[in-house]
């Protein structure tokens, strides 16, 4: 490798610790990802003009065809995609990386099958390359099924003992690894056979898994898409593969840890206690529901808003599902022009991913300083006349506090109970996610204001309008 | 057991930088708040594109003959761009809403 080319392999490498440092930050995120996203073109740039190969020029040309056709494609669907869309996009990118990863590790075990004894990669090459191809498959499947599960298109599906099955099923994976090394690696079938094997895996890993836990599940291909990267970076003795693959492998790690504490849960949990399953039908029964709801219209929650001095909005799933992102805006812009005091209230896990709503609402161009954490907003509630609970429900179930045997038991939640009028909108009187009962919906203080809920707030502004 | 040592010797300079990576990636993003994290993982999500300079390395080296290592090589460059492009771009269309603090 000629030194330019390390020069330029360590400047790239920098650029992804400062970026990966600087998306850490509000105020530094942009710049952050615009850093990285210039030392990955640098690396791109010298790979393809410093290496020191004898490469034809028909090569050279597909290489050219293959990075536009690529460019265009990840470029239309980058700026096409809908803000609600944002995690399944994720997870389709994570996808491709890791299909990547794979197809590298096939061409590499091809240069092992049918050459002389002599020519023979090493042992712990080829346990390299198939390490590649079983993360590669996994990652690449995994994503699109988590893809297509974020979509509405896929169901969960639960085969009986799914968990013992899948963990037979990866030990036969590395079993079977072992012995292709052991064999001498010198079989497309059987390296065909490891391939379809891992890409299956990948498929029953993923499809057990519950719908509201598909962040936790990207993150944690997002880790091993890195991990991936970093094996075809040893493979190749390549430094900024190695290093950018182990920075997102860890920090996808990390961030996968954090969103499981968000939401009280383990990661094995996770992964294997899928949610909603028989422990929380346990739960459902053993909660202290029943009693009346009070049912409202959209006059009577706009008269109390009205004469409100503060309230809080908390934003939901069931928002962003409705698109009702701009119409919230709206709503808030009316009530401030009334005089009241109108936040908004910011669960770490509300919509589908960590931070997700904050991304929604800062595209209807709600002020950032109005989106108020968990944490700063919890002793605010006492003091509140009015919450409006759009869409969401977990995150406002006070079992979370008071009900031990609940699944949810132990998670942060917003305390609404505290504030003077609870408004909720809801769809129906459907569970959450967790699929239990929320026990807030039978308080006194609080009215359910059924309707989807673009347009219950529609009907909502449009009685404002009127007073 | 004799292989693992051979592994480790032969490769102890990449073990070292791997395990100060694993660190340095754990730092980076321990307190990061929750509002960054949907930004956080697509980010980290276009880094892991890097296996594109893995992809490239096998076409630059791939025989114009062999069509199938130049047929998987090109599917692999295609994959690993959309991942960077689009991961990238997508990152900083989410990172373009949030407006700075006053």
């Amino acid at each position: 490798m000629s030194i330019i080319l390390s020069i330029i392999y360590l400047i790239a490498t920098v650029t992804f610790v400062f970026g990966l440092k600087m998306l850490g930050h509000p105020e530094t995120a942009k710049k952050g990802n615009l850093i990285s996203a210039v030392g990955m073109v640098i690396a791109i740039i010298g790979t393809i003009f410093f290496h020191d190969f004898e490469v034809p020029l028909i090569n050279y040309l597909l290489i050219g065809s293959a990075l536009l056709v690529g460019t265009i494609i990840g470029w239309l669907i980058a700026v096409k995609v809908e803000m609600t869309k944002m995690p399944e996009l994720v997870s389709l990118f994570n996808g491709f990386g890791g299909g990547s990863a794979l197809l590298i590790g096939l061409v590499e075990f091809g240069k092992n099958v049918g050459v002389e004894d002599s020519m023979k990669l090493s042992s712990s090459i080829i346990t390299t390359i198939l390490a590649a191809i079983i993360i590669g498959s996994i990652t690449f499947t995994g994503s699109l099924i988590a893809w297509a599960k974020l979509n509405g298109s896929m169901n969960d599906i639960r085969l009986p003992k799914y968990n013992l099955i899948n963990n037979v099923f990866f030990l036969g994976l590395i079993v079977f690894g072992t012995y292709i090394v052991m064999q001498g690696a010198d079989s497309f079938v059987l390296i065909y056979l490891l391939l379809f094997a891992a890409l299956a895996y990948g498929v029953l890993f993923v499809i057990p898994i519950g719908g509201a836990d598909m962040p936790v599940v990207i993150s944690l291909l997002n880790s091993l898409t890195g991990i991936a990267a970093a094996i075809t970076g040893i493979l190749y003795g390549n430094m900024v593969m190695l290093v950018g693959g182990i920075l997102v492998g860890s920090a996808g790690l990390i961030l996968t840890f954090v969103m499981c504490n968000a939401m009280n849960r383990s990661l094995s949990n996770v992964i294997f206690g899928a949610f909603g399953g028989d422990s929380a039908t346990g739960a459902v029964s053993a909660g202290k529901t029943g009693g009346t709801i009070k049912k409202t219209t959209a006059s009577d929650s706009a008269i109390l808003l009205n004469y409100a001095n503060k309230v809080v909005i908390v934003p939901g799933y069931g928002l962003a599902v409705a698109q009702a992102q701009h119409i919230i805006h709206e709503l808030e812009l009316l009530l401030i022009k009334k005089g009241v005091d109108v936040s908004y209230a910011i669960h770490p896990v509300a919509g589908r991913m960590p931070g997700h709503m904050n991304v929604l609402l800062a595209e209807s161009k709600v002020d950032y300083d109005k989106l108020i954490e968990m944490d700063d907003i919890n002793p605010q509630f006492p003091n509140t006349d009015v919450v409006l609970v759009v869409g969401a429900n977990d995150v406002v179930n006070p079992a979370a506090h008071n009900d031990p045997s609940s699944p949810i038991y132990g998670m942060p939640i917003l305390d609404v109970e505290n504030a003077r009028h609870i408004i909720v909108n809801k769809r129906s009187m459907n569970a959450g996610y967790a699929g239990i009962e929320n026990e807030l919906f039978f308080n006194q203080k609080t009215s359910m204001l059924f309707g989807d809920a673009k347009s219950a707030l529609t009907e909502l502004v449009s009685e404002l309008r009127n007073m | 057991m004799n292989y693992l040592i051979e592994f480790i010797s032969n490769n102890l300079q990449l073990l070292y930088i791997l395990i100060l990576a694993i660190f340095i990636g754990v730092e980076l993003i321990k307190n990061v708040p929750s509002v960054l994290h949907t930004p956080l993982m697509s980010g980290a999500n276009a880094l892991s594109g890097v296996v594109i300079v893995g992809a490239l390395l096998v076409m630059l080296q791939a025989n114009p003959e062999d069509y199938l290592a130049l047929a998987l090589g090109f599917v692999a460059v295609v994959l690993g761009i959309i991942n960077v492009v689009g991961g990238f771009a997508v990152t900083d269309r989410m990172l373009q809403m949030f407006k700075k603090k006053k």
